[in-house]
């Protein structure tokens, strides 16, 4: 079966007047369908971009990225993206919020609807559904956001440091949440991140990405070993240690820089 | 208990507060027209230069019963507002073609600067030669006064919509003119209506100018004219009906300002 999601030997760099920033260099990954990839490194590495090429929002300047085979340009593929903030809009309400993406994709009718107001039930927003945003919090707000997303039903979902705008508590039970819900639903999903614990509690698989220009160091599966597994019950894991201190090393090893193939 | 005193108290303080300053500025009205027409009176200034209180509704009694200042009224108040609506809708019109043409903004950035840093009572004289001493000319002349500066600040608050707002359209599969309906537009409103506070006010100033050289009515031309055969009741009362215009237009948007943001 051909893979979800291929990027085949991906070049960028950003121009500005001053120069040339050789931001991504022979990048390789290969996501499969149902797989939740996380792609760490230091920050300023050029995690985000990876997410804005293959959401198309930016093109790349050598190498090409394939959903299903077809390229990216061809495929019909519905890619949903979660900005580091939740960027919901204080001029609508949430239930207006969290229908924006329907809106916008014209595809706002009773199917769609309903779809949406069974999330608010499941994900506790539903008296909050002509709340303003700034009556949230900042854990109920990245759900709203998420069901933004969701409403849309993406194929591939692409999470850009989506909990960095919360405080460490929120953080972990919003992440343990989206974690639950992604896998429920079974999305492929790429999240790219600077913490190296919420990558493993989350992810099947950790991409470890050099300085800039970035490089693909080490592509590290993860595998828990427990049953029912959750991202918060995944740090409590024997293994998590072990794999925290292997991502940890490559991050810092600076030194042994190498060229990494083909990584899946 | 303690706790309810103190924040009685508190309010208690407020309310005080508020009714002070209102009490105040009631009374500083109050004194200074009281002390206009003792000195008118007891003969301290000349009344016939410097007017009195009393002759000033005087006059206004007997223009009002002539039906003559009814009309003076209503044509600049007419004028003004025709002039304030097509000001506002030519700003909003011109500001988003910047916005969609980043390019030409660019390009006629220093013409804006240089119109809209011109005194634009220059230009009065011009408008009456080339389109007539009209209504017509009136309102443009109006016009002229508030346009420049409310484009300027208004394509400036499009430039201050967060990019990352921007972004999020297009993840969820916006085109650029979904940007400007779902973002860019709503996110500009309270700038909008600060714009419009000030204009209306200069939209005042402008055809009050154009009264002054190119009119038979309106309370501009009543000005100039009771200048002219020195009827200085006339002219004072004049100023004293342009307060209270400019006071009512500028609080009708204050209203319209609140609602706004009361429905937000």
């Amino acid at each position: 079966m051909e893979p979800l999601l291929e990027l085949k030997d991906i070049c960028f760099s950003y121009h500005s007047m001053e120069g040339e920033t050789p931001t991504l260099t022979d990048i390789n990954i290969t996501i499969g369908e149902g797989a939740f990839v996380a792609v760490v490194g230091p920050s300023g590495c050029g995690k985000s971009t990876i997410l804005s090429l293959i959401s198309g929002l930016i093109k790349p300047e050598s190498g090409s990225i394939f959903v299903k085979g077809q390229p990216l340009e061809e495929s019909d593929i519905n890619i949903g993206y979660m900005l580091q903030k939740d960027h919901l809009f204080e001029w609508r309400t949430i239930y207006r919020n969290v229908i924006l993406g329907l809106e916008i994709q014209k595809k706002l009718n009773d199917n769609t609807k309903a779809k949406v107001e069974e999330m608010l039930k499941t994900y506790g927003l539903e008296e909050f559904r002509n709340a303003r945003p700034s009556q949230l919090s900042g854990g109920m707000r990245q759900r709203a956001a998420l069901i933004r997303t969701l409403a849309l039903e993406p194929s591939l979902l692409l999470l850009d440091e989506p909990f960095s705008a919360l405080d460490y508590q929120t953080r972990l039970s919003v992440a343990d949440d989206i974690g639950q819900i992604l896998k429920a639903q079974k999305k492929t999903a790429l999240l790219v991140t600077h913490d190296i614990s919420e990558a493993i509690s989350m992810a099947d698989q950790v991409i470890v990405l050099s300085n800039r220009p970035a490089i693909v160091k080490k592509a590290v599966s993860i595998d828990m070993d427990i049953p029912n597994r959750t991202p918060m019950a995944s740090r409590n894991a024997p293994a998590f240690k072990t794999y925290f201190n292997m991502i940890w090393k490559e991050l810092n090893n600076h030194e042994d820089v190498y060229r990494a193939g083909s990584v899946s | 208990m303690k706790t309810c005193t103190a924040q009685e108290a508190y309010l208690k303080k407020q309310t005080i507060r508020k009714f002070q300053i209102r009490f105040f500025r009631i009374f500083v009205l109050l004194a200074f027209l009281t002390l206009w027409q003792c000195a008118s009176d007891l003969g301290w200034i000349d009344s016939f230069i410097f007017s009195s209180p009393v002759k000033v509704v005087r006059t206004f009694y007997n223009l009002m019963k002539d039906h003559s200042l009814p009309m003076h009224i209503g044509v600049t108040l007419a004028e003004t507002l025709i002039s304030f609506v097509l000001t506002m809708f030519f700003t909003v019109l011109t500001a988003i073609l910047l916005w969609i043409f980043p390019k030409f903004a660019e390009v006629t950035e220093p013409y804006f600067v240089v119109l809209n840093s011109l005194p634009k009572s220059a230009l009065a004289p011009l408008l009456i030669v080339w389109l007539g001493a009209n209504m017509k000319t009136i309102i443009i002349a109006g016009m002229s006064v508030a346009i420049f500066g409310s484009i300027i600040s208004l394509y400036q608050g499009f430039q201050e919509v967060s990019q990352e707002k921007m972004k999020l359209i297009y993840t969820l599969g916006g085109k650029k003119y979904q940007v400007l309906l779902k973002v860019v537009l709503p996110a500009s409103t309270p700038y909008l209506l600060s714009t419009l506070k000030v204009d209306i006010g200069l939209c005042l100033v402008g055809v009050i100018i154009g009264e002054f050289i190119g009119a038979r009515q309106g309370l501009g031309y009543l000005i100039i004219y009771s200048s002219q055969v020195f009827k200085l009741d006339w002219l004072i009362m004049s100023i004293v009906i342009l307060c209270v215009i400019a006071m009512i237009l500028y609080q009708g948007l204050c209203v319209l300002e609140k609602w706004y943001t009361k429905k937000k």
